[in-house]
């Protein structure tokens, strides 16, 4: 019978990296596209940075920023109590990293696209910045916050450089998916290897289809 | 009364251009602001809107003070009393037209001023769609209504009729009068249009290149330069005929031919095709050669 662990594992991975990229690219994203600070460049070459990375570069980096050996990670673990090497929670901020342009570029994008006008003219009308936000600028990049979080949602779900790096393949802990049909091709195991495969693949497929239907639709109720 | 003192150096496609700007406006009136794009009138409406930051500012309405670069007094955006209409409108495509309005209530605020602006504006069969099914006239009727809900002391218009017809104008231009007399506001308006400003405005202000060049009612500013001079239009020469002794110059301006009368040796410089200017002193319309 083969182990559903890898699976549920990964889902839980995708659903948390989500939920905290979500709440921290919006102001993120909001800042990006509304302030002039003069080396916005650079933090948005950084966000991008993952896109074009190996993962096994970012992974490694994160091995040793994490690593108890060295300050950082000897800060984490003596004042927080935190090992992020070869855990969950290690998995949770190394995905966030690998994912953030693909929750941020949506977003910033949508943000970008509308007038500048919009914002102004909700400030004239009275509007503090935080009900401009939730209530006009949100609303109006909604098929972009919904791409942002599905490809974030998606892209988690196929990694494996940086998991195998950070977390290294333990049951139950980080041996995710990905992690798991490479250990059972080296196996030889490929029967397990196709199932994990194919749920996988099928389930992308399904999540991709879904943001182009959504987008597709959104276009033509929005633009005439 | 607003006082106004602005100094702020903008960036222009043909390099830095210093907007220096001093005026006062009493309370009441309605202002045209008129000037060649690029002049600087649009920064003016935004720096005392308080949507643009100025490197020397003094700003005063009613005796309290909006903008002061020297004391680093500056009031925030929501904080003015204004209603700002934006060229492009910008109203909130994710509300319809009667949430719009209620949009700018602040809390507490009784609903009855939406109605009343949706009654006076027109709006009532639309209230219910989304901006994208509106037409321009009717986005402008809208974004009008909605920057009088708060019912602010100064209105800014920022070429609020540059993208309609003619016969939507003129129906918005007396929609904007009427806003402007019954709710006591203090008006001031970009326009590009000597017709429309006779129409509206006490008092004109005439920007050119960051400066304001000229001032006064429109009949002051405007008789001179552009009323008793010539008549003019510009176009190009379609056909030479010679009829009799003098030829015959036609010259096409937009959806118009002129026909013009020229001499023989006038006539050996034109040549079909040639851009000119037809222009007319009292009864002589005379061709000058533009390239």
């Amino acid at each position: 019978m083969i182990n559903l662990n890898p699976l549920w594992l990964t889902a839980k991975l995708a659903l948390i990296t989500t939920v905290i990229l979500f709440v921290v690219a919006i102001p993120l994203s909001y800042w990006l596209a509304y302030s002039r600070f003069r080396f916005k460049a650079v933090i948005e070459a950084l966000i991008s940075l993952p896109l074009v990375l190996p993962p096994s570069v970012l992974g490694f980096y994160l091995l040793i920023a994490f690593s108890p050996e060295n300050s950082f990670g000897k800060f984490l673990a003596d004042y927080l109590d935190l090992r992020l090497v070869f855990t969950f929670q290690g998995l949770i901020i190394a995905s966030i990293l690998y994912s953030l342009p693909f929750m941020v570029n949506p977003i910033l994008s949508g943000f970008k696209n509308l007038s500048p006008a919009l914002q102004e003219a909700s400030f004239t009308l009275g509007k503090s910045r935080l009900t401009t936000i939730t209530k006009i600028l949100l609303p109006n990049i909604r098929a972009s916050l919904f791409t942002g979080i599905i490809m974030t949602f998606a892209h988690t779900l196929g990694e494996f450089g940086v998991v195998l790096m950070v977390g290294g393949s333990i049951p139950e802990e980080t041996k995710v998916v990905s992690i798991a049909i490479y250990e059972e091709v080296e196996a030889m195991n490929y029967h397990n290897a196709n199932v994990y495969a194919g749920i996988l693949f099928v389930f992308s497929f399904v999540i991709l289809l879904a943001v182009h239907l959504i987008n597709n639709k959104s276009r033509k109720t929005t633009l005439y | 009364m607003i006082q106004f003192s602005a100094y702020k150096m903008l960036q222009t496609a043909d390099g830095e251009l210093p907007l220096d700007v001093n005026f006062t406006i009493e309370k009441g009136k309605f202002i045209a602001v008129y000037g060649n794009s690029g002049a600087g009138k649009t920064t003016i409406l935004r720096i005392l809107g308080g949507l643009t930051a100025a490197e020397q500012v003094n700003i005063k309405v009613d005796d309290v003070t909006w903008d002061d670069a020297e004391k680093k007094l500056h009031l925030a955006v929501q904080k003015r009393s204004i209603g700002f209409v934006f060229q492009d409108f910008a109203l909130f495509p994710n509300l319809t037209v009667r949430e719009n309005l209620e949009f700018a209530l602040s809390k507490g605020d009784s609903k009855e001023i939406v109605s009343e602006l949706i009654d006076l504006m027109e709006l009532q069969s639309l209230q219910d769609n989304k901006p994208e099914r509106l037409s321009g006239g009717q986005k402008q009727r809208v974004a009008l209504a909605r920057a009088i809900v708060r019912r602010p002391k100064i209105l800014l218009l920022d070429e609020p009729l540059s993208a309609l017809d003619d016969a939507m104008r003129f129906k918005l231009q007396d929609y904007i009068l009427k806003i402007h007399q019954k709710y006591e506001l203090t008006t001031i308006m970009i326009s590009h249009s000597i017709a429309e400003i006779f129409k509206l405005s006490d008092h004109v202000l005439v920007i050119d290149k960051g400066r304001i060049t000229k001032e006064g009612t429109p009949e002051n500013v405007f008789s001179e330069q552009k009323i008793s001079s010539k008549f003019q239009l510009t176009g190009e020469i379609i056909s030479i005929k010679k009829s009799d002794i003098v030829y015959v110059v036609q010259v096409s301006s937009g959806n118009t031919i002129v026909k013009v009368i020229a001499t023989e040796e006038e006539v050996a410089n034109y040549t079909i095709g040639q851009k000119v200017l037809v222009a007319s002193k009292a009864f002589n319309p005379i061709i000058q050669i533009l390239s």
